[in-house]
């Protein structure tokens, strides 16, 4: 079984973020790590290659140079080789899921590849539709929210699902794509050795303008801000304090 | 800053001072400034060795005295026991600045396994750049597994920072050398398999040799009590009529001082690391208790000479580092000046550092003098850093040397 597995690159979450001069979008500057449930995906995908159930784990990312140094980040950890889409489109808000999702069926068919982990979501833009996307094009089955991949003696997957209502658990045949939620497993560290040889893994480079996809935002930012600033409060001394004040401003 | 953001997200799970969520976004305890992203990797995979493998066994280890070869093993599956030994013998071959950053990280949560660490791989170097190729054949093979444990055997009871003074003799008799003397205060003996031994092949000639654990004749004192570092023993070392084959010999005669001394360049910048881990750690858990500790009625943080007291804590931090990193970058491009440097930057972080961790001591008050909180141990375990693998006063000898040599 050939995994492809997304790794994207974005802003570290120990970061405050803010909006830029313009409030058109996010200020990137700063610290960038893998979005960490494509961290989550990436571990899966290996312990799938440990356990001999899959074959080659190839690392996707999508972005200008600096995301090869998170496809090289996933190669450390176990991945066999990485696909790098170049492109300098700014991908936590111009390049939307929809485009993302091309952009994989585009790479699952020239791999021919049998399954695709991707993270539930990213946290920049938080969109959780890519997975969706991807499987609606494909044509396969699609399970997401994953907090356990099992493998049935048909070749099948038994996909445990993180639901509203509690866990769920699915059959799915292959080829299909699968969106990783955060108790799925816990990413290793890559070891010096691994970060070594992750050095002389490939790392394929495909330009995005030479992909003939169209890529165009289907969802137009209008404004990015920050949120209101929380007023301070009064400490109340009682209960009949806290009513009476309760009714003063009508809230009771 | 992929590296070292997971790892202080790690850190954070037991020492709430690390927090990234936003509520105290900067902690001096790492610091992946101007690293590229493999060093980053490579600190992310030290720090995640340190906190779930020394950091919550060290206090224990400390108190039984506990040398832990278990965990030590299992830093060679990390590449910390052939940092800079080269691959065909299972190294990793990497650089003094990727080391310095090992041994850095490593020693926020154990200052002395750190440092054992450091002299392991000091000694795997030394046989990987001055050996031959059945000698680098024989043992670095097992040392970057840690399956063979190294120790540098250069001080003497008698001979200390004049080690050119040393006793120990290694008389040649045709097919053996026999060795006869007393090295002292020797890391990792009595549990170690492999010494790096110097010793007199003739009135002016120091040579170095090969020794095995299981030789005839080598016998050690007891474990030495000792203010810190205590979890590695520390043992004379004794040679009684030993008799060391001649093929033990590393590199050629008489050149055991050279070998020695070029070893402790990078020795001193990893001593030095292991000062810059330790008072990292005890920087952030200071920090974290000034703001929650209370007296007369307010944090110890709105007092205004601990928060200056703060500031110059972390100015010297991140000055040792800098030096320290420096230094390690001129051993990697071999420069003329390195040794220079290399005390320099000893000098300065060993000294720094330890005043860091006395003033961090003093913060947490009675509590930091209890062995329930960590930085007494941290303060016992940065002390030795001062003395051992040259002085404080020796490294300022040989700077001031080299700036007045003509």
């Amino acid at each position: 079984m050939k995994v492809l597995v997304g790794v994207k690159r974005v802003l570290d979450y120990s970061i405050k973020v803010r909006p830029n001069a313009a409030k058109t979008a996010v200020d990137l500057k700063g610290a960038k790590i893998m979005n960490p449930f494509c961290e989550i995906a990436v571990e899966e995908a290996i312990q799938m290659k440990e356990k001999k159930k899959a074959k080659e784990v190839i690392a996707v990312s999508i972005g200008d140079k600096t995301a090869a140094e998170t496809i090289r980040a996933a190669l450390a950890m176990g991945a066999d080789r990485g696909i790098h889409v170049l492109t300098n489109q700014r991908i936590d808000s111009d390049l939307q899921p929809l485009a993302v999702a091309k952009i994989f069926k585009h790479v699952f068919e020239e791999n021919k590849t049998d399954l695709v982990l991707l993270g539930k979501q990213s946290i920049d833009d938080d969109a959780n539709q890519t997975g969706q996307i991807l499987a609606a094009m494909l044509d396969v089955p699609q399970a997401t929210f994953a907090s356990e991949i099992e493998f049935a003696d048909d070749g099948d997957l038994i996909v445990t699902r993180e639901i509203d209502a509690g866990l769920q658990k699915v059959k799915i045949s292959v080829p299909s794509v699968i969106t990783c939620d955060l108790r799925l497993n816990q990413p290793r560290f890559a070891k010096i050795p691994d970060i070594i040889k992750a050095k002389r893994k490939k790392i394929q480079t495909l330009k995005l303008e030479k992909l003939d996809i169209d890529t165009e935002p289907r969802a137009k930012t209008i404004k990015v801000d920050n949120p209101e600033v929380r007023e301070g409060g009064v400490m109340v001394d009682n209960v009949d304090d806290l009513m009476s004040k309760l009714r003063e401003d009508k809230i009771i | 800053m992929f590296a070292s953001r997971r790892a202080l997200k790690l850190v954070a799970k037991k020492y709430p001072s690390v927090t990234t969520n936003g509520k105290r976004s900067i902690s001096l305890l790492v610091n992946s400034n101007g690293l590229n992203e493999e060093q980053r990797m490579i600190q992310e995979a030290a720090m995640s060795f340190s906190e779930t493998l020394l950091m919550p066994n060290a206090a224990e280890w400390d108190e039984k005295k506990h040398f832990p070869k278990d965990v030590i093993k299992e830093a060679a599956d990390y590449g910390f026991a052939g940092i800079y030994v080269k691959e065909d013998v299972g190294g990793v071959n990497l650089g003094r600045k990727e080391a310095s950053l090992i041994f850095e990280a490593l020693s926020t949560g154990c200052v002395g396994t750190s440092a054992y660490i450091s002299i392991h791989n000091m000694c795997a170097w030394m046989i990987d750049v001055y050996g031959n190729e059945d000698q680098r054949q024989k043992y670095l093979p097992s040392m970057t597994t840690f399956d063979l444990f190294g120790s540098y055997c250069l001080t003497e009871p008698n001979s200390g920072s004049d080690a050119i003074a040393m006793k120990s003799t290694a008389e040649d008799k045709g097919d053996y050398f026999l060795l006869n003397g007393e090295k002292a205060f020797i890391s990792g003996a009595g549990d170690s398999d492999v010494f790096l031994v110097m010793a007199k092949t003739g009135e002016k000639e120091i040579s170095c040799l090969i020794v095995d654990g299981d030789t005839e004749g080598l016998k050690f004192g007891k474990n030495e009590t000792k203010m810190g570092w205590n979890v590695q023993p520390t043992r004379a070392v004794i040679f009684e009529d030993c008799k060391i084959p001649k093929e033990n010999l590393l590199g050629s005669r008489g050149q055991g001082f050279k070998i020695a001394m070029s070893g402790l360049d990078g020795g001193r910048v990893n001593i030095a690391s292991c000062s810059l881990g330790g008072a990292a750690f005890c920087l952030d858990t200071a920090t974290e208790y000034i703001k929650t500790r209370k007296q007369f009625g307010k944090p110890l943080a709105n007092f205004q000479y601990l928060q200056f007291k703060l500031a110059q804590m972390a100015t010297d931090l991140e000055a040792s580092r800098l030096m320290v990193r420096n230094a390690a970058d001129m051993i990697d491009q071999n420069n003329e000046e390195k040794t220079m440097y290399c005390a320099m930057a000893k000098y300065f972080a060993t000294e720094k550092c330890m005043d860091l961790v006395d003033y961090a001591l003093q913060m947490h008050g009675g509590y930091g003098y209890l062995r329930e909180y960590p930085i007494e141990r941290y303060y016992r375990d940065l002390r030795v850093h001062r003395i051992l693998e040259g002085t404080s006063e020796v490294m300022q000898l040989i700077t001031s040397r080299n700036l007045l040599k003509d």
